[in-house]
């Protein structure tokens, strides 16, 4: 197994007497789409944060790309590759989507402390914005503010802001939460597209697109990893069934 | 050491009086999500209301118990027309709106009682002094206050910890949606919680009033400290909003004692009585920046 | 600029301009001096107003202790000409300076904070300086210090009423036009979308509390520019020009232009003014005596704008884009 592009040691994070996540250790390794499950209140949101660096951990340590990043600010880790989309959809709604895109750009273009050039006409944002819109099925849409694209597309939106700078690691949040079956499909098909070329850690209560998707299941029971493995290893773990999938087969 | 204590106790008194006016200034914020800028009127109302009632009655004790319905009936006004509509907008909608306010209630007062300000005499049976401790008198007025004030700060930590109302302003303090998904009547509770920080607020102004004097504008620089002692306290909080106030009353109070002295070992004397009020304004600012630098969410505020 | 007249926006600003620009001519030909002071009065409020609304319009940021600026700006020149240093090729670069170190200091520990705190620490900060300019005794204390105007020898003399003003002028048109540049530049894109959403900027990978605080600094440098003339308009510095009734003036006045539109403060300046001065003697034709009491409608006036009138003059003129 080559060398993890991401990976826990033993976090824990405690909310007064709460273990939200207790000695997680989780690896991503390059390429592959890696799925974290588990019921609601497992704590998949709190290791998101942590991974993020919007929750700092009470132990425990975290390496992306050879870097100890757990005391890291969220942008730093932003800037070593790691870019994230939210489960609830978070995208700038007074911009367009092309403007949402540029801003991206814009994140891995070095400082931004830049006043005198007009950045509506700097093709070198809106050239590669352009591009990442097309290549998430957005191009038509890209003068539509972002308040105006149905909830699929702030979806298709997101990625491609993730995407831009390229980054080593996509950390997706339920991005299938709210979407119908279609838009799901559509969606799951497009990540595997991407499959390959990117690493990528996938949140997501849709089992469907995590069997579909994923070349590794993490399953996260009150804050512990109960199994780790690939699909079909976890479809027949007896822990994993009885405290997961069994209710959603029951 | 006698003065100390006496200087002490006036920052008790301010601190109290303080406390009133912040209390509901939190509450309303905690509950409501609201920033009332003209929380200062209603406590110059209530001195002016105050004012009015106790010359008619001819009684301070009479007047004074009038004007406690009279302010609540004013809160229930102001919440009814304006203030209702300002919950669900962001901050700086409630900041334009109740300043607006605040230059309506100035004017206000301006055409109803004309620009001059008024006073309240002291009233006869308290106008003595108290023996608080052997050989140290204390003006009764001012310990009435002290002792009206702190009665007030039980009956409102009673209310708050012990009865129904009390419950669900804590849960809505705590939690805003909470109180909605417990089918109670918010807009009756909001009401009430805004009549009772005018209350609050106009009782403030009352009491003020025999010490300093009453006037136009007599809200404005209490309101921005009252703004800070919720600040300082976390807002929303109740004891925090307590303990602030009692430090400010204290940083005020001492400040303006014995600074003047202290400056006077090196400077001259006019400049020393210059600045002595002026640093002890400024500490109090200095704290709270202290406090937000280090708990940007106030001593007992929640965190986020 | 032939371009921009054809649409109503477009149309307004530039009648709005030129008005400006030829204003002192105006006055002088229908003899009109106390205009001109109204009018100088309103440029030097316009560049406080766009210095406010780069933070406030445009970055969301609500400061509410935006006039300490005009106390900065101006107690630096004022103290420096109390000691005899009238050249304004001195005065000015200090108080610019002083401006924008408060500015950074301000900025660096009040950016912590969000919502209600923000605002009130920011008001602390801006009372925390007007205090300290009351406890001056030696600059005149409450009441403030009469101060003799910056001296530009050969190159303007800021005595005459009509040269001052162009200045001034001159001036707005330049923030103005730094402001255009801020806004639509990719420093004004990542503050514009910080405003919509941090969360999402930070997760871009934008250390938004730098970006922010920058333009903290910028439009405390701005602000301190118009106190700097504010002090040189009257020739006298005082506590009063920092009031907390004042910064909440100059919110007033962004917001009712328009936040974060380009124009907006301008419109919102010249419209407060406006009222200011005809309010009293509107009212007076309703009944003598009534104007001393404008601002019982004034401020019912402000209440149904932040209920109902969020766009400001700026939206009356169409939509934007």
């Amino acid at each position: 197994m080559t060398a993890p592009l991401l990976s826990t040691d033993r976090l824990v994070k405690r909310y007064g007497g709460l273990v939200a996540t207790d000695n997680v250790s989780i690896d991503v390794v390059p390429g592959e789409i890696h799925a974290l499950i588990g019921p609601n209140g497992a704590g998949k949101t709190t290791l998101v944060g942590q991974l993020t660096g919007n929750v700092t951990p009470d132990s425990g340590t975290i390496r992306f790309a050879g870097h100890d990043v757990t005391r890291l600010k969220t942008h730093a880790r932003v800037a070593l590759g790691l870019a994230r989309s939210f489960q609830i959809t978070s995208v700038l709604r007074e911009f367009t989507a092309l403007e949402n895109v540029a801003l991206a750009v814009q994140a891995h273009a070095g400082h931004s402390f830049r006043f005198l050039r007009d950045a509506r006409s700097d093709e070198s944002l809106r050239g590669p914005a352009r591009t990442l819109l097309e290549e998430v099925g957005l191009g038509s849409r890209a003068d539509a503010p972002a308040a105006a694209l149905s909830h699929g597309e702030q979806r298709q939106l997101e990625i491609a802001m993730a995407l831009a700078g390229d980054p080593q690691l996509l950390l997706l949040d339920e991005p299938m939460a709210g979407m119908g079956a279609e838009e799901s499909q559509r969606m799951i098909g497009f990540l595997r597209a991407l499959k390959g070329r990117r690493a990528m850690l996938l949140i997501e209560h849709d089992m469907d697109a995590v069997f579909q998707l994923a070349d590794r299941i993490t399953v996260l029971v009150y804050g512990r990893a109960i199994a780790s493995g690939p699909p079909a290893e976890i479809r027949a773990n007896p822990d994993v069934r009885q405290a997961y999938l069994g209710e959603e087969t029951a | 050491m006698d003065y100390l204590l006496l200087q002490m106790l006036n920052g008790v008194q301010l601190g109290l009086l303080m406390f009133l006016l912040a209390a509901g200034l939190t509450l309303t914020f905690g509950i409501m999500d609201l920033v009332n800028l003209a929380h200062g009127s209603l406590y110059m109302m209530g001195a002016y209301i105050a004012w009015t009632l106790i010359g008619w009655t001819d009684s301070f004790v009479i007047g004074a118990i009038l004007t406690v319905p009279a302010t609540f009936l004013l809160g229930l006004v102001v919440e009814a027309v304006v203030a209702r509509r300002l919950y669900a907008r962001d901050h700086l909608d409630q900041v334009l709106a109740t300043f607006g306010l605040i230059l309506f209630f100035n004017e206000l007062v301006r055409v109803i009682w004309g620009p001059a300000g008024k006073s309240i005499a002291v009233p006869q049976f308290l106008n003595h002094t108290v023996e608080i401790l052997p050989g140290m008198p204390y003006p009764a007025y001012r310990f009435a206050i002290i002792v009206v004030g702190a009665a007030v700060a039980v009956l409102l930590a009673w209310l708050v910890a012990r009865t129904r109302v009390g419950m669900l302003i804590r849960a809505g303090a705590s939690n805003r949606r909470m109180i909605g998904a417990l089918g109670v009547n918010i807009e009756l509770l909001f009401s009430l919680v805004f009549g009772l920080g005018a209350v609050f607020a106009g009782l403030a102004g009352l009491m003020a009033a025999p010490i300093t004097s009453v006037k136009i504008g007599m809200g404005d620089d209490i309101l921005i400290l009252a703004f800070v002692i919720i600040v300082i306290g976390g807002i929303g909080s109740i004891k925090g909003a307590f303990i602030a106030a009692m430090v400010v009353g204290q940083i005020d109070i001492v400040g303006r004692a014995f600074l003047p002295d202290l400056l006077k070992t090196f400077m001259s004397n006019a400049a020393a009585s210059t600045a002595a009020p002026a640093i002890s304004q400024v500490l109090v600012y200095v704290v709270m920046a202290g406090v937000l630098v280090w708990r940007p969410t106030g001593l007992f505020g929640q965190r986020t | 600029m032939i371009a921009a007249l054809r649409t109503p926006r477009g149309l307004v600003t530039v009648l709005v301009l030129v008005v400006l620009a030829v204003l002192p001519l105006l006055t002088q030909a229908f003899d009109q001096r106390y205009l001109l002071s109204i009018g100088t009065k309103i440029v030097i409020w316009s560049i406080a107003a766009v210095s406010l609304n780069m933070i406030l319009g445009y970055g969301g940021m609500v400061s509410f202790g935006h006039a300490v600026f005009f106390g900065i700006g101006g107690y630096a020149v004022g103290i420096l000409s109390a000691h005899g240093v009238s050249s304004g090729w001195i005065q000015w670069p200090v108080a610019l300076l002083a401006a924008t170190l408060w500015a950074a200091l301000v900025g660096a520990l009040s950016l912590r904070t969000r919502g209600l705190y923000f605002i009130m620490i920011t008001l602390a900060f801006a009372q925390l300086v007007y205090y300290v300019g009351g406890g001056l005794e030696a600059y005149g204390a409450d009441d403030g210090l009469n101060i003799s105007r910056s001296r530009f020898p050969g190159v303007i003399d800021l005595r005459n009423k009509a040269s001052f003003y162009w200045l001034c002028f001159v001036l707005l048109c330049g923030t103005l036009w730094f402001c255009s540049r801020f806004a639509n530049s990719r420093f004004g894109y990542v503050i514009r979308g910080a405003k919509s959403n941090d969360l999402r900027m930070t997760a871009l990978g934008f250390p938004v509390f730098r970006y922010r605080l920058a333009a903290f600094t910028i439009s405390g440098a701005f602000g301190g520019l118009a106190g700097i003339l504010l002090a040189n308009e009257g020739a006298y510095i005082s506590p009063a020009m920092m009031s907390w009734v004042k910064s909440g003036d100059l919110i007033v006045i962004v917001v009712l232009g328009g936040m974060g539109t380009l124009f907006g403060p301008l419109y919102g300046t010249i419209a407060f003014f406006v009222l200011e001065e005809s309010l009293p003697p509107l009212l007076d034709l309703g009944r003598k005596g009534w104007g001393e009491y404008w601002q019982i409608v004034f401020g019912p006036m402000l209440v149904l704008i932040a209920l109902y009138a969020r766009g400001g003059i700026d939206s009356l003129f169409g939509r934007r884009r």
